[in-house]
């Protein structure tokens, strides 16, 4: 009976919570596979500079029509865009390389984002805004986040060999197959897509955590790629509902805490992990015969 | 004669200097044929224009009755990612690309092929294993067994032999010898001019033009090296439009 009390009961009991759990849960079958491409395309940074960059566009959605959906959705979906060509353009151009150019783009729109949401709203509507609210969610929100992973998935599907292909060897894709731009500009929507989805449970600041995340993680659990993803997804999966279990009890934002759990996660694999983790590298058994 | 491939007053390079200058010329369908030239004499750039990958700056090349998939290009520095958690079997794999496509099954002959073309390579034994612990020579071994399963009419290679043990580079010829053989179109670029002679009927000497082209013996010869070596190579920030331009 206890047991129930502590970990099901607080879904049980709210609808609030099982509507945080089921947002959790969409975010975490779609981020964490996207993040694990982003890791293993170097990119990890820029899905950060994405997140922040979404920001003044959804903002702008906010001052426009205050703390709704579809104005803040559209928004941030427009200023990801935006930047995310931008900064292709300006490192195709210019002398900058992609990481500069996106650093100066995402710092420049998170100022501009702040101090949009402070013409306007309050502090709450700021941390909001920054920190999301994983425990107000609606039932439109419930759906954009369930519709974006389900997108993202087929899509995954669909672009998972070249994706890969291009990932491991681009060289070669652009030798047999003129897929590689297409390719990777998708593969940016629904990086900015997820982001957007993130961004209305988890805020601007966390979003690309539930990401990152159980990706870095799962390249420490396992060397496969398929096994990868799945092990991902089962993590921020379980972040998620370790997250607003405990942030129930203890009274703790659960934005935050959703990103704390994954977090432990990731410092768990860190030690542990069989593919590459700390104890292996400095206990790393007898050598083998060949 | 059966052309596979024709240049006409061809002119490719970057950013407007150009590194293969109005060439002109054929190769013949079945042809095994090495491209040799000091360093910076367009061999490289030559390959791309044919593969795809770089538009002439004039010019054209033409590739009667083939397609674009018909290519497999081997660049010079392989571009493999071997942090990339894929194993060998995979790698190869890649190269059905063209049959298989977004969705498209591998078969039970297609696995066979795959397995075939490790062997055939000198990997047998190696298909499950990552990509991040094959050697130098390995590696090469393995994007020689993708290019086998690629199964294309003309194939490009770009410096293969660099940095590699004889055994391999021995093992690998005799790959090369067996594409000459089924009467597929291999351009090869090479700098060890004792393995062109002996294993190569054909040599194009290049230095932004053609400074000599057929019988390796007689393209090899040591006037025709000692003028592509005056080759002048130095970049010049003031060239002025080239006067040949049609």
């Amino acid at each position: 009976m206890q047991l129930h009390d502590l970990l099901i009961a607080p879904f049980a009991d709210f609808a609030f919570m099982r509507r945080a759990l089921a947002g959790a849960i969409a975010l975490a079958i779609a981020g964490p596979p996207l993040g694990l491409f982003l890791i293993l395309r170097r990119m990890a940074l820029t899905g950060d500079a994405m997140a922040h960059a979404i920001l003044p566009g959804a903002a702008l959605g906010y001052l426009a029509a205050g703390l709704s959906l579809g104005p803040m959705t559209i928004g941030g979906l427009a200023a990801g865009v935006i930047v995310a060509a931008g900064s292709g353009v300006v490192a195709r151009t210019t002398v900058l390389r992609e990481d500069a150019s996106l650093a100066a783009f995402y710092l420049i729109s998170l100022a501009l984002g702040v101090t949009i949401v402070s013409l306007r709203g309050s502090n709450i509507d700021l941390l909001h805004v920054l920190f999301g609210s994983v425990l107000a969610l609606d039932d439109a929100t419930l759906i954009l986040l369930a519709a974006i992973a389900s997108v993202t998935l087929v899509a995954l599907a669909a672009l998972y060999r070249p994706l890969v292909i291009e990932t491991v060897d681009a060289s070669f894709l652009a030798s047999v197959s003129k897929s590689g731009g297409p390719v990777q500009i998708i593969f940016l929507a629904l990086v900015v897509l997820n982001l957007v989805g993130g961004f209305q449970a988890l805020g601007t600041l966390l979003a690309v955590g539930m990401m990152m995340l159980p990706a870095a993680s799962a390249m420490l659990i396992t060397a496969d790629m398929t096994a990868m993803i799945g092990i991902a997804a089962a993590q921020g999966m379980l972040a998620g509902y370790a997250g607003l279990v405990i942030s129930f009890h203890a009274g703790l934002p659960s934005g935050p805490l959703i990103i704390l759990m994954a977090g432990l996660l990731y410092l768990l694999a860190l030690v542990f992990g069989p593919a590459g983790g700390l104890l292996r590298r400095f206990k790393p058994g007898q050598h083998l015969e060949g | 004669m059966d052309v596979a491939i024709r240049f006409s007053d061809l002119t490719l390079g970057y950013d407007r200097h150009p590194a293969v200058h109005h060439l002109d010329g054929e190769v013949e369908r079945g042809a095994l044929l090495a491209v040799c030239g000091p360093n910076g004499a367009g061999k490289s750039t030559l390959l791309k224009g044919i593969a795809g990958t770089l538009a002439p700056l004039a010019g054209s090349i033409a590739l009667p009755r083939l397609k674009f998939r018909d290519i497999a290009y081997l660049p010079q520095a392989t571009g493999i990612d071997k942090s990339f958690p894929i194993d060998v079997f995979d790698v190869v794999a890649m190269g059905l690309w063209k049959r298989c496509g977004l969705f498209g099954g591998i078969s039970r002959s297609e696995t066979a092929k795959i397995r075939a073309a490790i062997t055939a390579v000198g990997l047998e034994g190696f298909e499950a294993r990552p990509v991040a612990t094959l050697s130098g020579g390995q590696l090469q071994r393995m994007l020689f067994a993708r290019l086998l399963v690629q199964d294309a009419a003309v194939i490009l290679l770009d410096e293969p032999f660099t940095a590699i043990d004889s055994k391999t580079v021995a093992d690998l010829i005799s790959v090369v010898s067996a594409w000459h053989y089924d009467h597929r179109t291999v351009l090869v670029v090479l700098h060890d001019l004792d393995l062109v002679r002996e294993h190569f009927p054909q040599t194009l000497l290049l230095a932004r033009e053609v400074i000599a082209k057929g019988k390796t013996g007689a393209v090899l010869t040591p006037e025709n090296l000692s003028k592509a070596r005056s080759m002048i190579e130095a970049f010049d920030r003031q060239a002025q439009a080239c006067a040949r331009a049609a």
